[in-house]
């Protein structure tokens, strides 16, 4: 008793601060209470239960072959599947929204030319799924107004073995809200870049190509690679348009998901689903992770 | 910009994209006037209006709709605006745990919703209720990025404490000062949450919730001019609300990222 009435006689503060540090370290982050509660519940629980999920049997007794089944046969292939879908819509639809940006950019900063661009993109990007799938019925589906107009040319598209209801098709799709996607991020690169590195290269007598290839090329190619990950992502988590195209019948992991899990295939496969759920997660965090990386590359010169 | 610049090329690849963006929207207005025999008509938009259920799930989306927006702003909004003030080292956190649900594909959360609501309640696992407390968890990334890029472009700190010396509480200090001065960033927050619920399919057809998208798919299986004509409807009038909300915050200084931009967007300065 004596010591502890010394010390705290000699250092008040100090060892006031002991015993009510974990209490005041409580009330100091009570603000956050709120946000960590719900996100546990509600995104935290759901996801835990799938990961547990994955590794039992039907009586929850602990099991691989949830595992192992996710990764063979016809699981294993849509996994392959999805990822092509993912990485072809990816790249193209990248390429094609960088252009896209960088022309619009070109356009005067508040005029009506962006602000269409940027409100079409939003929607195309964000909102798609349904809508989109009909768009495309009534554009390329088989009595489309494009299949019949080329039909009327003297090809015919599906006799030739097109279908939008199967790769081909659903890559358009993909295509079409991945250039928007596109656009959205990869315009603030695009924006960072200074006029005076330009002018920069220009007064040091370089040509178009040559900055480009030295001095755009290099800053860009980050960001570039960052957003085109993201498309991935996007692709390869895109559930409402390929199955409005194909009631389910294409080959892709989230389908295959959905049909499990609505137990449209066989009642007792609820496992299995959420072991290719797991594998979903495990390729989109890998993506995500590189994304990181890039973004904080691009940072370096674009912040 | 300098000489040169060619503005041809730029045009032609507007132009380009611009044909290949507006074909599908075009077809769709073709086809959802299309009628028997090669005639059209506007029969398919008729028979909209008879349809079974499209009224009654377009008022189920809308109401999910709100309360997905009042639920994501009476969470976020003082979650980010603590963070702000208080605890600017948490940022990171709340950031990544807001940005988690980036990396988990809805098909898999709902798979995970499933197991967890299985045993609550019916009010809340057998009703819409159950949607709007997922679309939260969905809309978060951009809720978060929305918020976070409003309330870094303003003098947080210097208005909080102007308020609070002359006597404001907390809450008067959120409802009356913060908000007003991110009150494009709520709206941008705000308006991608309506967005979302209102074309968000999969957990809605999974949980077995008569949505409107859930509608539109199933009406599309017997119906396609109908449901090609409500897609190509829904499309315009989202267009047209962010291109109203683009105007509008365009006027103002450019004092929170693009509303739809995932990504806060950063300016030339």
């Amino acid at each position: 008793m004596d010591p502890d009435v010394s010390a705290a006689g000699a250092a008040p503060a100090a060892p006031a601060a002991v015993p009510s540090r974990p209490a005041a370290w409580v009330k100091g982050h009570l603000g956050l209470l709120p946000f960590l509660a719900y996100t546990a519940i509600f995104l935290g629980a759901p996801v835990v239960m799938v990961v547990i999920g994955a590794f039992q049997d039907n009586d929850g007794v602990f099991t691989t072959d949830n595992i192992t089944a996710a990764f063979s046969d016809q699981f294993g292939k849509s996994f392959l599947t999805s990822i092509e879908l993912s990485a072809v819509t990816a790249v193209i639809g990248a390429v094609l929204g960088a252009i896209l940006a960088q022309a619009v950019l070109g356009t005067k900063r508040d005029g009506v030319v962006r602000k269409v661009v940027s409100s079409a993109s939003g929607v195309l990007a964000n909102f798609g799924g349904v809508p989109l799938a009909f768009a495309f019925i009534a554009t390329l589906g088989s009595i489309g107004i494009v299949t019949k107009a080329l039909a009327a040319l003297g090809l015919d598209i599906y006799a030739g073995g097109f279908s939008l209801f199967a790769f081909t098709g659903i890559a358009i799709v993909y295509i079409y809200f991945q250039i928007p996607l596109m656009v959205i991020v990869f315009t603030p690169s695009l924006e960072g870049m200074r006029e005076q590195w330009r002018e920069a290269a220009e007064n040091l007598g370089a040509t178009r190509w040559q900055y480009w290839r030295h001095i755009a090329g290099p800053v860009l190619l980050p960001p570039f690679m960052a957003s085109l990950l993201l498309l991935f992502a996007n692709a390869f988590s895109a559930y409402a348009t390929a199955y409005a195209l194909t009631s389910g019948v294409v080959p892709l992991v989230p389908i295959q998901i959905g049909s499990l899990v609505s137990g449209n295939v066989v009642a007792d496969q609820q496992n299995l689903g959420k072991a290719l759920g797991l594998g979903m997660i495990v390729v989109v965090a890998i993506v995500m992770a590189i994304y990181n990386w890039m973004q904080r590359r691009t940072s370096r010169w674009l912040g | 910009m300098t000489k040169r610049e060619r503005p041809y090329g730029r045009w032609l690849v507007l132009v380009l994209f611009g044909i290949y963006f507006a074909v599908p929207m075009l077809a769709s207005v073709e086809f959802s006037l299309r009628d028997v025999n090669n005639t059209h008509s506007l029969v398919s938009w008729k028979k909209l209006l008879d349809e079974p259920g499209l009224f009654e799930t377009l008022s189920t989306s809308l109401w999910v709709a709100f309360g997905t927006v009042a639920l994501t702003l009476i969470l976020m909004v003082p979650t980010v605006s603590w963070v702000h003030l208080r605890r600017p080292r948490l940022r990171k956190l709340v950031e990544g745990i807001s940005l988690l649900p980036l990396v988990i594909p809805p098909i898999v959360l709902v798979n995970g919703v499933l197991v967890v609501f299985r045993d609550v309640p019916e009010v809340i696992s057998g009703t819409p209720v159950i949607l709007v407390l997922e679309y939260v968890i969905l809309a978060l990334p951009f809720t978060y990025r929305a918020l976070d890029a409003g309330l870094t472009a303003i003098a947080l700190p210097t208005l909080v404490e102007a308020a609070r010396s002359l006597g404001a509480s907390w809450p008067a200090v959120l409802l009356r000062v913060v908000v007003p001065n991110i009150r494009s960033a709520v709206f941008g927050a705000a308006f991608l949450n309506l967005a979302l619920v209102m074309g968000e399919y999969t957990l809605a057809s999974i949980l077995l919730m008569d949505t409107f998208p859930v509608w539109t798919v199933s009406t599309g299986q017997s119906e396609a001019g109908v449901s090609v004509a409500v897609s190509l409807l829904s499309l315009l009038v989202v267009f047209l609300l962010l291109f109203v909300l683009s105007m509008v915050t365009g006027r103002r200084s450019r004092d929170a990222a693009a509303p739809i931009a995932p990504t806060p967007s950063r300016g030339r300065s």
